[in-house]
């Protein structure tokens, strides 16, 4: 009995390299997220800032355009043909790690919805807080960082987990670009194995685990950034 | 009418429109230190926009604003330096609701470098045991009420120690019955002798507290005087008719 599971056990997570597969695509679907994420919500905060201080005030009219042009191709093209584009176009002639790669290509994407969400968050605040924030003597920029974003940052928070989850997951395609991440690791495995139940099924099940970690840290956050409201 | 005060606030020939629609008329005026000037009249007289055009929250279509004896319309100026110095109380309190009451409080202040943490904090309580809510420190706005609320902005106001106070029809939204506490104050506020502009419909507290009372119609200011005078015999007829339905 025993036996059996360790033959079991050896042939899809040790065997001809399984190990190696596995942990390296956990480790790159992890570093790409991070890297992806940390791109998209600076990205995405950036042209949120630049859409609605437009939008409010009339200024800043050149980058509001460049913003409206980004968020237009990123969102009305396939993330994987971005993401191939990337590669095999942009960053062709560069000798760069395939997982950074990826992670911008992710990046840029994941940013142009995380500005929409950001935005609407934006917009959600009453015009009074900006106009006390601005008549105490707080610059415009000073306002927005300390009265505009903070407020704004809870109320999309929900919408912000659900497209890092999103984001998690669609990092699955990296394998496209000849990379191994979780799930071309779960092909691979498959491909030696001529067993498709359990590797998926494994793949599933990483992915599973890692968005239940990622949604109980932000629902943790979240919790913290209530203790305002009453 | 103090006369005697130097000028803080002139205004030069304010107009302000929207479109096609004229809501300041050219209003010329000043505001004296030491003086409280009640501003009444009519809902869309442009009241409101003549008091948010004071620092600037509504920029003028033309005319000048002097504060301070500085042009407070010239886009060179650095207006955040002047709001500084001009507090303002707004009819919605905007009170900042992820802030704990103190944090509303210091936040200006501090991040201003005008203050230390520990200034800013002394000041914070002193401001909270003068608008009586020192117990309210560390609550939220979300869970005061109205007339609190109010109190809180003005403590938030006053903490950056303005030459002159601008009240937006503070008391508009609130319960009847928490008006007082917010009258209380702004009438103690009056007393210690602090510069203050407040529209209002409360006709008993212009007469009772302010030294000058405009009557604004259609963007322009159509009648002014002492309280007394204003409210026992006013001239034009559009005032008669106006006291006449809210007294």
């Amino acid at each position: 009995m025993w036996e059996n599971i360790q033959h079991w056990f050896n042939r899809y997570f040790v065997d001809n390299g399984a190990h190696e597969w596995w942990l390296t695509g956990l480790k790159t679907t992890l570093l790409v997220t991070l890297l992806a994420l940390v791109i998209g919500v600076v990205l995405g905060f950036l042209v949120a800032v630049v859409r609605s201080t437009h939008e409010q005030t009339g200024k800043l009219k050149f980058l509001n355009v460049i913003a409206k042009i980004y968020l237009t191709i990123i969102r009305g093209t396939p993330t994987m043909v971005q993401v191939l584009i990337c590669y095999s176009i942009v960053f062709a002639s560069v000798n760069l790690n395939n997982i950074i790669i990826g992670g911008i290509a992710f990046g840029i994407n994941s940013g142009a919805y995380v500005a929409e969400i950001v935005r609407s968050g934006i917009m959600s605040i009453d015009r009074g807080q900006m106009e006390a924030g601005r008549s105490l003597g707080l610059s415009s920029g000073q306002t927005m960082k300390l009265i505009i974003m903070p407020q704004a940052f809870k109320n999309v928070l929900p919408a912000l987990i659900n497209e890092m989850i999103v984001l998690l997951k669609e990092t699955s395609i990296i394998g496209y670009i000849g990379t191994v991440d979780i799930t071309k690791a779960a092909t691979l495995v498959q491909s030696r194995t001529y067993d498709a139940y359990v590797p998926l099924l494994t793949a599933a099940v990483f992915y599973l685990i890692l968005v239940m970690i990622l949604t109980h840290f932000m629902g943790k956050l979240e919790r913290r950034l209530r203790r305002s409201d009453h | 009418m103090t006369t005697d005060g130097r000028v803080l606030i002139e205004v030069q020939e304010l107009t302000k429109r929207f479109g096609d629609n004229v809501v300041l008329d050219g209003i010329s005026t000043e505001i004296r230190q030491g003086e409280v000037v009640a501003i009444i009249g009519p809902s869309g007289s442009g009241k409101s926009t003549f008091l948010r055009s004071l620092n600037l929250l509504e920029v003028p279509t033309s005319g000048r604003i002097l504060f301070e004896g500085e042009d407070i319309t010239d886009p060179k100026v650095d207006i955040n330096r002047h709001r500084q110095k001009i507090g303002m109380v707004f009819q919605q309190f905007n009170l900042f609701p992820h802030k704990t009451v103190k944090e509303n409080i210091m936040l200006a202040p501090v991040t201003l470098k005008l203050m230390t943490n520990e200034q800013a904090s002394a000041k914070a309580d002193e401001l909270l045991n003068r608008v009586g809510l020192p117990d309210k420190a560390d609550a939220y706005p979300g869970s005061l009420s109205g007339g609190q609320k109010q109190r809180i902005a003005i403590a938030r106001a006053l903490a950056m120690n303005p030459d002159v106070m601008l009240f937006d029809e503070p008391t508009s939204a609130l319960d009847p019955e928490m008006v007082g506490e917010v009258l209380e104050i702004m009438k103690e506020l009056a007393e210690s002798g602090m510069t203050m502009v407040v529209v209002t419909h409360e006709m008993g507290f212009a007469r009772e507290v302010a030294s000058r009372v405009i009557f604004i119609n259609n963007g322009n200011i159509q009648e002014e005087g002492a309280p007394d005078e204003f409210f026992a015999h006013p001239k034009h007829p559009r005032l008669q008719e106006f006291l006449s339905k809210v007294l």
